[in-house]
């Protein structure tokens, strides 16, 4: 396009100076520039985007800690991490059996119990409360909620139910519930994060 | 099939577009094949480099105003939060910063290139016009976006300038009560200064429309100030042009990257770092330095109407620029009174802006006046008596003349015209 606006009003520049066009050199230039631009678009745009992420404060506000003394058998708490929901749930002796019991192929994203707990604290599980279909928050922790037919969680939005090891046992969620990095500090408190 | 566009384009995507709704060959006429005068010299760049520095201060502060808090309680450490927390945040802020700064620097010499050829003149009053109206926009973007972060001289800055307009009669306390949304500066003023701010980036980019509009029919002056007569005396845009830009381009993002690496701070007032305090007035309060000539004059009359009068004046005068001078000749290569005038008036207009930096005292008082004066006599008298009494040198016969050095017309070889234009 440049070649041909030029030609249309001045002839060809190369002929001008007598000089023969070397196609090859203007290739090469042209290759140069581009990638040049490329790159020099690339630097200017990461800072832009990279200031979309996270930013420190954020990244540095991201443990919490829990204090599971006033957490009864058989009930569940919600604490914020991350600006998500966490459950927090002290399982009855049945409840940990039901969940060790079930056979792996009867599972929809196959997960052994003892992998979703920390040795000898199989009474405590902790769950990212996120439905894993679309987002919502299931419902559960209270014994008087509607834990669904496995007894675990039951998400409101579009009929999901998990078991008491979160693990999705029903409806349109495709993946267990999601298990957040923690760890247990004394016997009765935890670390989220 | 009436109004469909026949395309030139080959390639089917672009042709098929360009039926429909021709902006590819609206692009490839105007900014492609655009016949432009082939003797611009590297003052002609500055158009081109405003409207890069518009984009880049868009961009920076759409990112900006994803982090930042338009609350009194918050706006000073949410700007913390962006140097600090905010990844590239410092970034982001300091070409914001320093680009402000750039873009005035570049429009200062865009005006001045346009007062130098006599751009303005017939028939360019239009696009003049336009142009000071640009300024006045940038400058009340600017004058925004300083409050922003609520520093000391945010808060000030923004409390005397509100107050410039209790000045007029009857109407002033009115209007600086509505202007503040209350009876100081406070919330409101600041939530709709971020408001205005956001919005008032995107008015420039239309009137920039409207400027370009206006280039476009009248197309561009050039050095020798005379008018195109044969395509002999143009070149096209692109590469021509497209790449004499570029060149502008990376000495002006250049300096403009020493700025922001090395001094991000050395336009900047120290008393910004402190909060906005509405008890307690910083002992020196000075505006950002592209406002320093204006606040001399405001200063230089010893009376509170007639000082904001006079500051208003000093830019209402430009939009009557192309009435004043009543010169035919617009290159000042060619007027040799004019020529050396006009120093006089940059140099008035430098030294207001000493004034302004410094305190209302002793010599300063008196210069500031003495610039004063000449800055208005400038345009009120010199130029409209001049066009009468100078006498102009011989224009040359057309552009391609004296580049070629008495050659006349004749075929023009691509390449030759390159070197002697330089020459200012």
């Amino acid at each position: 396009m440049a070649d041909t606006a030029a030609t249309a009003v001045q002839g060809t520049p190369g002929a001008a100076h007598g000089l023969p066009e070397d196609p090859s050199k203007r290739d090469f230039l042209k290759l140069v520039a581009g990638a040049g631009a490329i790159v020099g678009a690339g630097a200017i745009a990461w800072p832009l985007i990279d200031s979309m992420n996270p930013s420190k404060d954020v990244l540095a506000a991201s443990s919490t800690e829990v204090e599971l003394t006033p957490i009864v058998e058989g009930m569940g708490i919600t604490v914020m991490w991350r600006g998500k929901p966490i459950f927090v749930r002290h399982r009855t002796p049945k409840e940990i059996k039901e969940a060790e019991d079930v056979p792996l192929a009867q599972l929809t994203d196959p997960m052994a119990d003892s992998a979703r707990v920390k040795p000898n604290h199989a009474q405590w599980i902790v769950l990212i409360g996120i439905c894993t279909h679309l987002g919502c928050i299931p419902v559960g922790n209270k014994p008087t909620d509607n834990r669904g037919e496995w007894g675990g969680w039951f998400c409101p939005c579009h009929g999901s139910q998990y078991d008491t090891s979160g693990r999705v046992r029903h409806g349109p969620a495709p993946l267990n519930l999601a298990l957040p990095p923690y760890a247990f500090m004394t016997d009765t408190k935890i670390k989220i994060g | 099939m009436a109004g469909l566009h026949k395309s030139d384009f080959q390639n089917p995507v672009i042709n098929w577009i360009d039926t429909r709704m021709p902006i590819f060959t609206m692009m490839q006429k105007e900014y492609g094949s655009f016949p432009t005068p082939k003797n611009f010299n590297y003052l002609w760049n500055f158009g081109a480099l405003a409207m890069v520095n518009l984009m880049i201060m868009i961009i920076t502060g759409i990112f900006l105003a994803m982090n930042y808090q338009p609350n009194t309680m918050l706006a000073f450490d949410s700007i913390q939060h962006i140097m600090r927390d905010v990844n590239y945040g410092w970034l982001l802020r300091y070409v914001h910063q320093n680009g402000a700064s750039m873009f005035f620097i570049v429009v200062f010499v865009h005006i001045f290139r346009g007062m130098y050829y006599g751009s303005y003149k017939y028939p360019r009053e239009l696009l003049w016009i336009l142009g000071v109206a640009l300024l006045l926009l940038m400058m009340a973007t600017a004058f925004m976006g300083y409050v922003l972060p609520w520093g000391q001289m945010s808060y000030w800055g923004a409390t005397v300038i509100t107050n410039l307009f209790s000045a007029f009669p009857i109407v002033g306390e009115p209007i600086v009560t509505w202007l503040w949304g209350g009876f100081s500066v406070d919330q409101p003023t600041l939530n709709r200064f971020f408001s205005l701010h956001y919005l008032l980036p995107f008015v420039i980019v239309g009137v920039t429309f409207l400027h370009v509009v206006a280039l476009h029919i009248t197309g561009s002056n050039n050095p020798l100030g005379i008018d195109v007569k044969t395509p002999q005396d143009t070149l096209p845009f692109h590469p021509y042009y497209t790449a004499k830009d570029s060149v502008g381009l990376c000495v002006y993002l250049l300096v403009f990257a020493c700025l922001v690496f090395f001094a991000p701070n050395l336009l900047g007032d120290p008393n910004n770092f402190i909060p906005a305090n509405p008890l307690q007035t910083p002992a020196d309060i000075v505006p950002e330095w592209y406002f320093l000539p204006f606040y001399a004059i405001l200063r230089s009359v010893p009376n509170k109407l007639g000082g904001v009068c006079m500051m208003f004046g000093s830019i209402a005068v430009l939009f009557i620029l192309p009435w004043l001078d009543t010169s035919k000749v617009r290159s000042a290569r060619f007027r040799p009174i004019y020529r050396k005038l006009i120093w006089v008036w940059v140099l008035a207009v430098v030294a207001l802006g000493i004034c302004g930096a410094n305190k209302p005292e002793g010599i300063y008082v008196v210069v500031g006046r003495v610039a004063t004066a000449y800055y208005f006599l400038h345009f009120l008298v010199i130029l409209p008596l001049l066009g009468f009494l100078e006498r102009p040198l011989p224009l040359p016969e057309s552009i391609s003349r004296p580049v070629l050095g008495g050659a006349g017309g004749g075929p023009l070889p691509g390449g030759a015209a390159a070197k002697p234009m330089e020459k200012i």
